[in-house]
Formats: C-alpha cells, structure tokens, sequence
C-alpha cells in the first residue's frame, strides 16, 4: 500500500521537515519548491514550527535556509528557540542560516506615489544567494499589512513573492494570523499560498491546554486529515506521531511470559505475543497493578527494560507495595533497567501525555510498557477523543515492537456485565484482555481472574482463583461447586470435603478387594474338592468297567471249561484253570 | 512622537541642512522618475544646504538591509530629525513638502507623474 501511494505521487517531490510526526501526517514532508502557509492564533506555535523546519533543514537535509521575520527581532528570535535547543548563532557562522528582520514603523512612513516592495525582493534574493538556500521562512508576512498603507499594491506584490519563490524552486514556509470566524488568516494569504496549509490550534478544556494541528489543505497529495495534537518539548517540535495512516506494523511470533506461570498457562502455555497490547481490567484493589509489576519484573529478569507510567502512585509507594506480594523492583531501578514515571494525570490533556509518552519511549528504549491506570489519563477527557489518541500509542508501540500492558480500573462494581461494556472502545484495540473480578461469597471477598479474549493464540475459558500473598502472585483452579464458582475459604473447605470423600472412597475399595480376594479364594477350594470328587467318580467307574469285562471273560472260560469237561479232557481243563487263575 | 522629542529638533528654517537618502532598484521608469521628482523639489527649496544621495539596493543588497528598505523607491530623510521615509516614485510633492517640513508659500511645484 505504501508503494502504491509513493508510485501514485512521484510527480510531487517533498521536503521533509525532520520534525516528528509531521512528516508521517504529510506523506513525506512540505511540496518542495513550493510555499506552504502556516495560520493559527497568537501563541501556538507558528514560529516554532517554521524555525524547526528551518533548522532542520540546514542540519540534517544539507537545506540552507533563509528567516525572513516581520515581528521579533533577531536577538529576541535567538533566544527564544534556544530553548528548543537550537543554536542559531552557530548555524548563522556556518552560513546554513540567514536571518533578516523587516522592521516597519507605519509612523514614520509617508506614500508619495507608485511603488513596489522590490526592496524585499532584493533583500530576500541576496540573502538566498549568500548561502545558496532552500528553504525560506517568511514570519508573519502579514505584518506588512498593518505598515504599508496601500493594500491594493501589497496583495499584488505579495502575490508576485509567492510567485517568485515558486520560480527560485524554495521550499517555503509562510505563517499567518488566524483570521475572526471562518477566515483561515486575518489578511487572506490563503488566496496566494495554495498548495499546502497547515493550521494550529492552542484550546482549552477543563483548565488543561492542548495544542493541535490540522493539515487542512494539500494539493496533489493524500494525507493525514484529523487535528493531531502536538507539544513544544526541550527537544523541539512534536506532533504527535501518526504511524495509524497505514496498518502495516511488522508482527512478531515470539512470545514474552507473563511471569506468571499459571497465567502462561491459560495462554496457551507460552504467555502474550511480543508487541502486542494487553488490557487488565477490573475493579479496584482486584490486583492489577500486581500483574502489571510482575510482568515487568520479569521483563527485567531477562535483561529487558521497562517503562513504568504510574498515574496513580509515586515510584516509591510502587516499590514498597509490591513488596508485599514478593516482587523486588528497587534492584531494576538501580541498574537502570527500570524506570518509573509518575505524574498526575490532571497536569496536562491525554494527547500531551500521549506524546511526553512517546518521547521517554523513544529515549529509553524499552522492550516492555506499563501504564497503570489508562482510566486514570481519560479522566478529563472525552471518551469519543480516547480511543484515536490511544490507537495512535497502541500503534506507535507496536511499530517499535514493544509489549504494553495497560491496566484500566472498571467503576461501578462487580456485577456480570455492565462494567465490561464501559470498556469496549478501548479494549477492541487490545490483543490480550484479562479480566480481574472479585466475587463475594459466604462473607468473604476473592479474586477471580480470566481471559477474555486473546488473539492468535489458544487460550483457556476457565475462571482461575487469583492469590496474592507475601509468596507472590499464583493463580489457583476454582471449584465448581453445584451451579458456582468457589473461592477462598468456600474452596478451600470443598477441598477439604473433597479429599476426606477421597478417602473414605479409597478404603471402601481396599474392604471391596479384600472381600473378592477372599471370595476367589473360597471358589478355588470349592474347586478342589469337585475336582477331586471327578477323579473319584471316574475312578470307580474304570474299577466297574474292568470288573464287568473280567466277569465275561470268566463266563467265556467257564463256558469252555463247560464244553471241554463235556468233551472229557483233563489237560485242557488244568489249562483253562491255569489261566483263569 | 514625545514632546521632548520635538523640542531637541531645530524648527526648520531657511539654514537647516538636510541629508537625504534615495533607494532605488536599477534604472526603471519608477526609480528614474523618483530621481528626477526629488531634484527638482531639492533644487527648488534647499539649494545650497542638502546632501542628496541615491543608492541602488540591487547593486549593494546590504545597504537596504540595514537601512529597512522594502518598498522602491524609498526616500529617508536622516537629518533633520525626525527620520522620515517617503515611499513611491515622490510625485506626490505636496506629501513631502509637508513631510520635509518645506510649507514655503505653499504652492506646490508642479512634477511629473509616472
């Protein structure tokens, strides 16, 4: 997607302005060669963002650059973006910086004919020449307006500006004063300026100052169209950074345990996938913060480092606490692979959070990120305006492949489902979702824990006993007892029940062997005894049997002896005595 | 304009000297006729006591740096104080009569217009 849409835009080349975010939001940067007008009110940063671009420009694209201003003077301008960090007199020495201070004093001035601002044309091209710039910033041009008496020659002569640095191919930036009602400038320089407009914006709501920027216009190009907001940090000039444009984030097959072996468990074995975002939600004091510090515990275990947004506690309360449920997280700090920040989440809007965020993110390069509570940084907001703000952080971890808890306290109780709901902008934005509850029976109160989604893994369906003690955090299976889950003490007594019928059981069965074994036994002699009684029968009826064949045969002689006697002979007689004996 | 302003300044008389400067661009129709209109108009009331000097900016870019010069041509009048700027191609001779402070008679001298 990202090839198409460079293919599709060859044509327009770009100037990148080297400050964060806001080349993401214009595909690349300004229309090279060409002005770009940058309006908003008094205070919001036009100066800042032009010098930026400017200095940029001179230090990382080898882009010299001309400051053209109309309102401060060059001391007054030198000093006030030294706090950005920029060292301009130095650039100046370099010769990759001009300034030059257009200064009119509208008393002193008296018109005596026709006339033309050529003596800005000249001063403006020699200072181009001298150090052969690209870029050109010309800040508030608008103030001609207010020193020259005739408009009519002066929008001519802006125009044919506009023009001529179109025609020397400079890369401008042109800041204006936000105009009254629906006026983009007061003077209506967006009549000249027509390829690219940019708008600041500084609002505030409930007491908390945001600034935004709005790309409204860009000819020829596809870009960002929502209000980004952006902040003016030590390091200059932030929007905050959109990588949301495309969906295109690398992902990662590795897995990073939760430090929580039962956990891991109930995550299909291996804990969450690296890089993505898990939500621990529930109510308060269900162990969230507990989870969120084992995780990166764990995380400093191995050598990683972690990021620890607290807008609930200070580092020290953190580390005490999570003492109690055995997790250590002084020795991290000491070696520099935890870092703690607290701050109250009241002290600024979402968006400058967001981007403080993504700024000690980039600084400190951590490979996991906790923000303890998320609820906590939406307090002041809108909830329409949290879901985008936190779809950009989510994004913007992913990109750098950062594993981020975010645990979020659910008001309103403990019943089944209304609090999950309050959720739902938010946790559609999550990979990983464990869901803490506490559930009271038989007068006592008990953490459950589950996983309420997880994707791209097997995960478990069962509700877990969640135990935090001085021996650390270990998740337990609940009994179901009858139609509900069971917990604390209810389990522990189920338990109990449970071995004791165990038991019992056991001992029936051993009675029951013993009864079959004496059984067998008995049969086996029974047996026995038919057995024998067989042989016996068999044997008597074999005696019977030889008897009955002796007695014929004794009848077969004596019938011989019978027929012999008749027939009168002796020996034969003695013979058949013989053998019958 | 402070009144102790006023009262360091000399009214200006038929001795004050005057110092002027004329920053044009190049030789244009423009820069020629404010040229012209300005020498005529020092001929006619302070001759003998002004300096007129004419600066081409394109030829030296720095002099309309330092001096603020943005619109061409411009006329500043250094002494005697107040600074004043006239700007355009001074046909207009009643404006800077008034400016130079030069209400003598007050009929003005006919100049040419561009």
């Amino acid at each position: 997607m990202k090839k198409k849409l460079s293919e599709g835009l060859s044509a327009l080349v770009k100037a990148r302005t080297g400050i964060d975010g806001l080349d993401e939001i214009t595909g690349g940067g300004l229309p090279a060669g060409r002005p770009t007008l940058v309006c908003g009110s008094a205070g919001c940063g036009k100066t800042m963002l032009a010098m930026e671009f400017l200095v940029r420009g001179a230090t990382q694209f080898d882009e010299p650059g001309v400051f053209m201003m109309f309102e401060e003077n060059a001391a007054e301008l030198t000093a006030n973006v030294r706090s950005l960090g920029f060292d301009l007199e130095k650039l100046i020495a370099e010769k990759k910086i001009v300034l030059d201070y257009v200064h009119i004093e509208r008393s002193e001035i008296e018109e005596t004919g026709e006339y033309d601002l050529e003596g800005l044309f000249i001063r403006l091209g020699h200072a181009i020449d001298t150090i052969g710039a690209k870029r050109v910033v010309l800040d508030t041009i608008e103030a001609l307006f207010a020193g020259l008496p005739n408009q009519a020659v002066l929008r001519a002569e802006l125009r044919r500006l506009f023009r001529w640095l179109k025609d020397r191919g400079m890369t401008a930036v042109i800041t204006g004063e936000k105009g009254d009602g629906n006026a983009i400038t007061r003077y209506g320089l967006e009549e000249y300026v027509a390829d690219c407009v940019i708008i600041l914006d500084q609002r505030i709501r409930e007491q908390v100052s945001t600034r935004r920027l709005r790309v409204l216009k860009y000819r020829g190009t596809a870009h960002g169209m929502n209000e980004y907001p952006f902040l003016i940090s030590p390091h200059g000039f932030s929007v905050l950074p959109i990588t949301s444009l495309l969906l295109e984030h690398a992902v990662s097959t590795q897995r990073v345990p939760t430090g929580i072996d039962r956990l891991d468990e109930m995550l299909g074995g291996q804990g969450v996938f690296q890089g993505s975002s898990v939500l621990v939600s529930g109510s308060s004091g269900t162990g969230k913060s507990s989870i969120a510090a084992k995780f990166i515990e764990t995380a400093c275990e191995r050598g990683e480092r972690a990021l620890f947004f607290a807008y609930e506690e200070s580092a020290a309360q953190i580390v005490r606490n999570m003492r109690s449920v055995d997790i250590d997280l002084q020795p991290w700090i000491d070696r520099g692979l935890l870092q703690i920040q607290s701050s109250r989440p009241t002290l600024q809007g979402l968006e400058q959070h967001l981007v403080l965020m993504h700024g000690a993110v980039q600084t400190f390069r951590p490979t996991v990120v906790v923000v303890d509570p998320i609820s906590n940084l939406t307090l002041a907001d809108d909830d329409s305006e949290v879901k985008p703000t936190l779809m950009r952080l989510i994004d913007f971890l992913k990109k750098e492949q950062i594993t981020a808890v975010f645990t979020s306290l659910i008001t309103g109780g403990d019943s089944v489902s209304a609090p999950e709901d309050t959720l739902l902008g938010v946790s559609s934005l999550m990979d990983t979702w464990l869901l803490l509850r506490n559930v009271e029976f038989t007068g006592e109160r008990n953490r459950t824990i589950f996983v309420r989604k997880s994707r791209g893994m097997a995960h478990s369906n069962q509700v877990r006993e969640f135990i935090l003690s001085d021996r650390g955090i270990d998740l337990v299976d609940v009994y179901l007892g009858g139609d509900r889950v069971l917990t604390g003490s209810a389990r522990v007594a189920q338990e109990a029940q449970e071995r004791d019928a165990a038991t019992l059981r056991g001992e029936d069965h051993e009675r029951k062997l013993r009864q079959l074994g004496s059984k067998r036994k008995a049969i086996e002699a029974q047996i026995a005894a038919l057995q024998a009684e067989a042989e016996a029968d068999s044997e008597e009826v074999h005696f019977a049997i030889a008897q009955e064949l002796l007695q014929q045969k004794a009848t077969h002689r004596n019938a011989d002896a019978m027929k012999h006697q008749r027939s009168g002979s002796t020996e034969q007689l003695e013979d058949l005595v013989k053998e019958i004996v | 304009m402070t009144n102790a302003h006023l009262e360091a300044v000399e009214p200006a008389g038929e001795t004050t000297h005057y110092v002027l400067h004329l920053y044009v661009t190049g030789s244009t129709p423009r820069s020629i006729q404010a040229i012209a209109n300005i020498r005529k108009i020092c001929e006619a009331h302070l001759v003998g006591r002004y300096d007129l000097d004419v600066v081409d900016i394109s030829e030296d870019p720095m002099r309309a740096q330092s001096e603020q010069i943005i619109a061409a041509p411009t006329l500043i009048k250094t002494l005697p104080l107040p600074l004043r700027r006239f700007i355009g191609d001074m046909s207009q001779t009643d404006r800077i009569m008034v400016g130079l402070d030069l209400r003598a008679g007050g009929a003005a001298i006919p100049t040419e217009r561009s």
